[in-house]
């Protein structure tokens, strides 16, 4: 008999019942609320009369409407300032643990629950938020959700879910220069598409996984969902271990790692899908369109329409009309306006050092506005301990606050009009960054870099500076 | 325990395209708010006005299926961000049902949790049903979550959607604390197992 993999292993400890309707009831270990889709579910446990089951498993922190510039209260949008109230009173009110603007440990909901060493290996963590799956990097299984989730999860601890099926994704060899995690994770979507991973969560796994430090893991799993999976996962290892060692919340070290090598996937385990990559061909990506699977290696064209399977053409035919684009086209060379730095996804201190390594002594193109936003309080402390800041200013870069900014635009930084951005986020959706007509490339922080320097996309591997 | 959901009918309204994302049927910015009453009116906000308010001729600003409330969508519906504001500002703009060839895994389950029917049909199924609802929009469509038959005028059509969700939906357990609330004890049993705090 096939032995079990991780996210089997994990399930079983946390399945408190079949239900009625044949989903399971699923414990939930550790929850994280942010002021966006968490106000609301408050409000529902209000009108049930219900109240919080186990405060001390679940975290807030703002991230979404935070402004970069200036957090002095109150925050200059009213609408901002209700919710950022709205989640102070609620998490008082119910003793939640709340990270806020003035704590110093602010910062992206996914980039905080990690340094705080709150997420740990076989965990079941659940956000009302889609790049939950970040957390996968530790060797949890966590999952974003809407906010009837987020009330039943503050009700019980539990929510009610479909066990998906698990698709490990094996990525043998090492990854060449100038190439990294954000790189590899566009070039799994442009391959299995955006809806390829419906109904299973990844397994990520091979010589190149294992090579990745924790921050690439993250970034990895962050896009999952950009892929139709709902959750992915890197088996907890040394490179784990030591990464959470001495970290806040890890209680008992040892504990916790008798724990994760417990959970692992057994070498012989069972997965109801495969798929191999081969790291070495990987190049750096750039998307052309307007949804993650839209992507080329960025010595490549953009494709001939007629080429696609035909169920992509439809979206195809409407991101040329978007982007203002053509077949055939090449990247390289494409202008851009605006340089995003930050995000769940790439606004870590091993990303901002990447970013960093390229604009050392540098200057941002002249008509190009550059953004750096750090992931956290704690992420712009460490950098500015090593510099990076200073780098980042005397290149015309703008060193900012720490929030979601620019990635979905909730707060001030917004792209204006048909701006073009180069952007180390998560989705380059119509409208995502702030404008109705905006248009967004996602790139990795090197790239993104790389790209504000010459006003242009650019490849890393030819201007050289990737560490 | 919530109303149970066995049938529904109503008039169908398109939405055509592959890969509609949350951003696309609300956008961020209209997601500042602590309530989500009201979010209707921004239902596809910038597919239906452009930069100048001027209308794009967006079927949600139709005045021929104005309260219609199955919307007919093609591949992966719903794609992207988490945000239940998505299905709730349908529902507030007043969708009770959806039909589509396919939908992101979390937002159809956000719809299952606010009793909204996410239907699947077959790509040249929902093709025929678009054209229809397009040729007539006072076409009344029924939808029976029992026998899983959609049917509209003389025709029929086979529909899918997850045993779980429609489970959920025909006995009523699709608002799901009452359900989960029931099993206090063994969800206390299983924190009390769990090796991490």
């Amino acid at each position: 008999m096939a032995g079990k993999n991780l996210f089997e292993k994990v399930w079983k400890r946390h399945k408190v019942r079949t239900l009625p309707s044949g989903q399971d009831q699923l414990f939930i270990g550790l929850h994280l609320i942010h002021e966006v889709t968490s106000p609301q579910a408050f409000g529902m446990l209000k009108d049930k009369n219900l109240t919080v089951r186990y405060p001390s498993r679940t975290f807030a922190t703002a991230d979404h409407i935070i402004p970069t510039d200036d957090i002095s209260r109150p925050l200059a949008d009213p609408l901002a300032e209700e919710m950022l109230k709205a989640l102070e009173t609620s998490t008082q009110e119910y003793g939640i643990q709340y990270f806020g603007p003035e704590s110093g440990k602010q910062g992206v909901i996914h980039v905080v629950g990690p340094e705080k060493g709150l997420t740990q290996p076989g965990m079941t963590i659940a956000c009302g938020d889609s790049h939950t799956a970040t957390h996968g990097a530790f060797g949890s299984i966590a999952f974003g959700v809407g906010t009837s989730q987020v009330r039943d999860i503050l009700a019980t601890q539990t929510m009610a879910i479909s066990k998906p099926k698990v698709r490990r994704i094996t990525v043998n060899g090492t990854m060449p220069e100038g190439v990294g995690a954000k790189d590899l994770i566009l070039a799994i979507i442009g391959r299995l598409g955006v809806n390829g991973g419906l109904g299973y969560a990844y397994e990520y796994a091979g010589e190149a996984i294992d090579a990745l430090g924790m921050e690439e893991r993250m970034t990895l799993c962050n896009m999952s969902i950009e892929g139709g999976a709902r959750a992915g996962y890197v088996n907890p290892d040394q490179i784990t271990y030591d990464w959470l060692k001495g970290r806040p919340y890890v209680k008992d070290y040892d504990s916790m790692i008798r724990y994760a090598e417990e959970i692992k996937s057994d070498s012989d385990a069972f997965f109801d899908d495969e798929v191999v990559f081969n790291a070495s061909d990987l190049k750096p990506m750039v998307t052309w369109g307007i949804n993650p699977g839209q992507v080329v290696a960025v010595d490549e064209k953009f494709p001939v329409v007629e080429s696609l399977p035909e169920e992509e053409r439809e979206t195809a035919l409407r991101a040329y009309e978007y982007m203002g684009f053509a077949e055939n086209e090449k990247i390289l060379g494409k202008k851009i306006d605006v340089v995003f730095i930050g995000s769940c996804t790439n606004g870590r201190l091993t990303d901002l050092r990447e970013a960093a390594a390229v604009a050392r002594g540098q200057k941002v193109a002249g008509n190009v506005t550059a953004l750096v936003v750090p992931g956290s309080q704690e992420v712009a402390v460490a950098a500015e301990k090593e510099g990076l800041d200073k780098i980042f200013k005397e290149a015309g870069f703008q060193w900012r606050l720490a929030g979601c900014s620019m990635c979905l635009a909730m707060n001030p930084d917004k792209l204006q009009g048909r701006q073009i951005s180069a952007s180390t986020s998560n989705r380059n959706f119509i409208g995502r960054q702030g404008s109705p007509t905006g248009r967004t490339l996602l790139v990795s922080p090197a790239m993104a870099a790389a790209a504000a320097l010459a006003g242009e996309i650019v490849d890393i591997r030819k201007t050289g500076a990737a560490s | 325990m919530s109303v149970p959901i066995k049938k529904f009918s109503g008039k169908g309204i398109s939405v055509r395209g592959n890969d509609i994302d949350t951003d696309r049927i609300i956008p961020a910015r209209f997601m500042k708010c602590v309530t989500f009453k009201g979010l209707g009116v921004y239902a596809f906000n910038d597919e239906r006005v452009d930069g100048n308010g001027k209308s794009k001729g967006h079927s949600f600003d139709d005045p021929e299926y104005q309260g219609n409330p199955i919307l007919i969508g093609n591949a992966n519906f719903g794609c992207g961000s988490s945000r239940e504001h998505a299905p709730q500002a349908l529902k507030d703009w007043g969708i009770r049902a959806l039909l589509c060839e396919s939908f992101a895994e979390i937002f159809a389950g956000n719809c299952s949790s606010l009793g909204m029917p996410a239907v699947t049909l077959s790509k040249s199924d929902i093709e025929q049903l678009q054209s229809f609802v397009e040729n007539e929009p006072k076409m009344e469509i029924s939808i029976n979550l029992e026998t899983m038959k959609v049917t509209a005028g003389s025709r029929e059509w086979t529909a899918s959607m997850p045993e779980a969700y429609r489970n959920a939906l025909l006995d009523g357990s699709w608002d799901s604390t009452a359900v989960l609330s029931q099993a206090y004890t063994e969800i206390d049993r299983v924190a009390g197992e769990l090796p991490y705090i």
